[in-house]
Formats: C-alpha cells, structure tokens, sequence
C-alpha cells in the first residue's frame, strides 16, 4: 500500500507557524499614517515644527499630546459601536446600510423616555409624552432603544433570510424607512432635556469606554464562541455551513438583530452626547461604519476580518480626520483623501486573497 | 426486517417540480458492505444521496435506517443518526481551519446554558481532530492551516476525516475523488479501503470505472431516474456495467422502468 503520507509535513499542530495576521498590516498602516502626519508637521513651512502625536509643550504630564488621543478615539467612537455590527453582518456577506438612520430614529424614540420633567424649574418644552414619560429611570429609554433596535434588526434579517431580499436592497429599505420614522416620531421637532443619568451615558469619554468594552465583548464572542464560528462558517461558504446543519437562516436573523442593536445603542450615546435627540443624526454614520469595517481587514465577500481589524480601521480614520485638521486642511479633502483609503484597503485585500497559496 | 440491513429505501421519489428527478428508487445494503452508485450525468445519482442525506425533502417514498424508519428535516438530522456525507461540492469553510471544519454544525462547547453564544473548546475539537485524522492515516502538515491553503486532495481528506471523527453508521462518498490527481486519488481510496477493514459500511457515488471495481461489493446502476441494475461485483464487469449504463441493458427485474 502506498504511503499516505503528504510531502515532508506529518501530522503536527505547531502554535508558532500561524500566519502574520492581518491586523498588523493595519496597524503597520496606521503608524505610517502617524508618521506621515508627524512629518509633515515638521516640514510644512506654515506649522512651526509642532508634533502630531507628542507633547511638545509640556502641557501634560506623559509625553504623548493627550488631548489629541482622546479627541481621535471620541471622534470615531459612537461610529465604531455601529461598525462593531455592520462587521459581523459584513463576514456573513451581507450589508447593512440602515445603521445610520436606525442611530436617529432610535435616538428620538429613546429620548423620549429619558426626558427630564422640569428645566430650570419650568416645564420641559420639548416634552413629546405628558409627565408619566419623565424622570424615568435611565434603564427604561435603553431598554426601549435596544428593543426597537433588535426589532429593525429582526426585520432586516428575516426579509434577508427567509424572503432571499439581497442584504443591499432590504436594508437600503430600512434606510428610508428609519429616516421616516425619525422624522414622523415627533412630528420632525427635536426631542431635548434628557435626565442626568440619560446624559451621563455620553458624557466625557463614556463613549469610548462603552465602544472598546464592546470590542473587547464581540471581540471574544466572534473568536470564542458558536455564534462566531458560524457567522465566519456563513461568510465563508453558506451552502457548507447549512449541509453542516447550521440554521443558515435563523443564525442570519441573530447576527442582523446584534448589529441594529449595536446601532441602536450608538444612537443612545449620540443622543445622550448631544443632549437631544434630532430627525436628522446620525447621516452618512452607515456609510463611515462599513468604512471602518473594511479598512480594518472585514472582506466584503465574508468570512474574513476581525473586531480588532475594525477598531484599527475606525482609529485610521479618526488618525485622519485628526491629522487632516492638523496640517490644516478643511474637510473637502478629508472626504477625498477617506475615499481613497477605503478603495485602496478593498484593492489590497483582493489582492491578498490572490496571493493566497 | 433483518436487523442487518443499513439501509433500505422503498419507493424513493424526487420531482423538482415537473423533472422527475428520481421514480421509485427500491434500495437495501447490509452491515459491512461497500456499495457502488454509478450512472450517468443526470441520472439521479446525486439526487438520491440528497434524499437519504436530508438534504432536500423527498416526494415521496420511505428510508429505513438500521431498521428504523426514519425521516429527516435536514442534514444534521441525519448526522445525528449517523450518517456522515462527504458531498461533492466540498462542504468546507475555506476560512476555517481543520477542526472547525470537522466540528462544524457540532461543536464542542462549554457554558451550553449561554445558546448561541456557548463556549468553544478548541482544546477538545483539536484533540479529536487528530485522533480522527491518525484514524484514518490522513496526515496534513497543520492542522492550523485554513482550507483555503490546501491541496485538493488535503481538502477531501480532511472531508472525509469527519467521518473517522464520527463514528458513523453509514458513510456515503458523492465523487471524492472527481478533483484530485493521480495520488491524491490513491490517497483516498486507501482510506475507504481502511474503512472496508474496521467494516464501516458505505456508498460510494462515482464515475471511475477501475475504482469502482476495485473497492466495493457491489454496484447499483442509475439510469434517468430509475435503479436498473444491482450487480455484485463478482459477477460482472466493466463492459457490462457500461451497457446498463448507456441504457444497452437492463436487468429483467428492472425492465419496467427501463422506458
């Protein structure tokens, strides 16, 4: 009988021979983007050698400037709690485009349960429900926004899964349909004067506390758990994973209602960030979430990526929205310079996947 | 009934809607046997695999497993019975490694009180995994690679491995060998011999006669639709089996669905 055995390799399990795994690259890219920025603080005349990333006048105690650290990740966070979603959706090879407007109409309708009932002793003017609605306790306006959020979520997935709509039209669907909820939900006027605890939610850096705790949650959860092995299975090859008996369809549903829940929350943050809720938040938000997603390594053809690649991406475009501001330049060119990224990332990952032994 | 008999079908029917895909299909093998299903393009071989396999829901008809009637919802159903499918597509992950891919649909899991979100033992899918591969003498260089890395012939192993893993009652094979060169070939049908010794009973769907020949007991020949030979290897040959094939014969229990 012949030997079965195949080249030189045998039957072995070596931990160190995994692969250089993608997220360097991102973050190789990352400190390049730094660098370049720091660069050009040095060299362009009119910038009198100020430094982008250090301290260089002394005004705090470590050596890194730590008003602009904190200004980049506060920028990019209540996006980045969406692209945390909109990646999972993106493994299974989906979409999700109604992040965006899910972020304002769940920003009217949970704020309207956190309003506060008296402003400055006077009556809330922006008051949508009589008294029963205010000063309730801050639970119950996340709790409704999560659940208006997972009920979006429910709808995307099961017109995704069960009535085979392409993840690209149902959610553009959505998209409409949530900018008319928004608008419809007090009748286009803001909803304002939150409670204190609503306000806490999004106040200082609680923003970025709540997205790198979800990373770090999801991030545990896609690598760790069955949810995520099925959601990387159903991006990889859907007919596999169904013959592998995974209820393709119902695991569908669930990755969908985990990624409007996600945009739900975000539009809490905004909301309580801003201190009022209004109909037209949150625009393009969908649209920088799936940026970051796949800045960050997320393969739009599914099955590849990582949360840790989309917290790289998301801090890739804060670094440029950051560094764009700090040379100077308005924000025409941070919109051209972010699309150039976002297809240069979708270039480089086809070309990875050709590359592939 | 005979406790011996695996499998049994009566009266198996597929319509995909008005294609009638497979007519009556009366099928039986024993314990240890090897079984052959041959046929043409279209012959309804696939089609078949799919209706014992709970893949697609039969039109009519009943299977019998080891004596129990039995009717699938889906593959994992049939799984959970005991039988292990390696399809001709390739049902594989290409961005999953070798134990997720053999665990697949059926992990193992700690905290199962959490759902969907129990926990993965990766320590105890990897363990398992090897045991399965040295089982069947499949050796791959790392069991860490994705399948997107592997050899043709290191992907049908690594399908047919979950069988090993498994500890399946019946194991059907839909063309394992139709991607694979000269020694990846040689490589699987070391395997189903390997099976043949531990008495593991099997289907095997394939188009290469030599195989055929060499491996099972006996060989089932489809023709549009409908079984129309049941030959045991000993008693006929390649030639033979060619004409049921082309339809130049067909065995005189079969006649009147040789239409």
């Amino acid at each position: 009988m012949a030997d079965t055995s195949h080249g030189t390799g045998g039957l072995t399990f070596d931990t160190t021979k995994r692969s250089w795994p993608n997220e360097m690259n991102i973050l190789l890219a990352l400190i390049i983007i730094i660098v370049i920025f720091e660069i050009l603080g040095q060299i362009l005349p009119y910038m009198n050698d100020q430094s982008f990333l250090f301290d260089t006048r002394g005004r705090f105690d470590t050596i890194f400037n730590e008003a602009r650290l904190k200004i980049i990740i506060l920028q990019v966070s209540i996006i980045g709690i969406i692209a945390l979603g909109v990646s999972q959706v993106i493994i299974t090879a989906g979409i999700d485009l109604s992040s965006g407007p899910l972020v304002a109409a769940t920003a009217m309708i949970a704020m309207s349960f956190g309003q506060t009932e008296l402003v400055n002793g006077n009556p809330n003017p922006k008051a949508l429900f009589g008294v029963w609605a205010m000063d309730l306790p801050v639970l119950v306006p996340i709790i409704v926004g999560l659940t208006f959020g997972a009920m979006i979520g429910a709808i995307n997935g099961t017109f995704i899964a069960y009535f085979r709509i392409p993840p690209f039209i149902a959610t553009l669907g959505m998209f409409l349909i949530l900018r008319g909820i928004a608008l419809w939900w007090s009748g286009g006027r803001p909803v304002s004067f939150p409670t204190e605890s609503y306000k806490f939610i999004g106040s200082g850096m609680m923003p970025v506390v709540w997205f790198l705790s979800l990373a770090a949650i999801f991030h545990l959860i896609l690598r760790y758990t069955v949810y995520g092995k099925h959601t990387y299975a159903i991006g990889s090859n859907e007919e596999a994973a169904r013959m592998s008996g995974i209820n393709v369809r119902r695991h569908k549903v669930l990755v969908y209602m985990v990624a409007s829940m996600l945009a739900a929350f975000a539009g809490v943050v905004l909301s309580a960030k801003a201190s009022t809720a209004q109909a037209g938040m949150g625009e393009f938000y969908e649209l920088f979430a799936i940026a970051m997603a796949v800045i960050g390594g997320i393969s739009l053809t599914g099955g590849r990526g990582s949360i840790i690649g989309t917290v790289l991406g998301a801090m890739v475009l804060g670094v440029i929205r950051s560094g764009f501001t700090f040379v100077k330049l308005d924000g025409s060119y941070q919109l051209m310079a972010m699309g150039g990224i976002i297809i240069a990332a979708v270039i480089l990952d086809q070309y990875r996947q050709r590359n592939r032994a | 009934m005979s406790d011996n008999v695996v499998l049994r079908t009566q009266a198996l029917t597929k319509h995909y809607g008005g294609v009638h895909a497979l007519q009556s299909a009366n099928f039986e093998m024993k314990k240890g046997e090897h079984v052959a299903i041959m046929g043409d393009n279209g012959a309804g071989k696939s089609t078949f695999v799919r209706q014992i396999t709970g893949v697609e829901q039969r039109t009519s008809g009943n299977v019998w497993l080891y004596g129990e009637e039995v009717n699938f919802a889906g593959p994992l159903d049939a799984r959970e019975a005991g039988i292990e499918t390696v399809f001709q597509t390739l049902a594989l992950a290409d961005d999953l490694d070798v134990p997720d891919n053999l665990f697949l649909g059926r992990e193992k899991t700690f905290a199962d009180w959490l759902g969907p979100f129990r926990i993965l033992d990766y320590k105890g899918m990897r363990k398992a995994t090897m045991a399965g591969l040295e089982k069947t003498g499949v050796k791959i260089p790392n069991i860490r690679n994705t399948i997107q890395n592997m050899s043709g012939g290191q992907r049908q192993c690594v399908a047919i491995a979950r069988t090993a893993t498994f500890h399946s009652r019946l194991t059907i094979m839909d063309e394992p060998t139709a991607a694979l060169g000269v020694q990846e070939t040689g490589q699987v049908e070391n395997i189903i011999r390997t099976l043949k010794e531990q008495g593991e009973p099997l289907i095997l769907v394939s188009h290469n006669m030599r195989q055929v020949m060499d491996l099972v007991d006996r060989i089932i020949v489809f023709r549009r639709g409908r079984i129309c030979a049941n030959l045991k290897k000993e008693e006929t040959d390649g030639q033979d089996v060619v004409a049921y094939i082309t339809g130049a014969k067909t065995q005189p229990e079969y006649e009147e669905s040789a239409t």
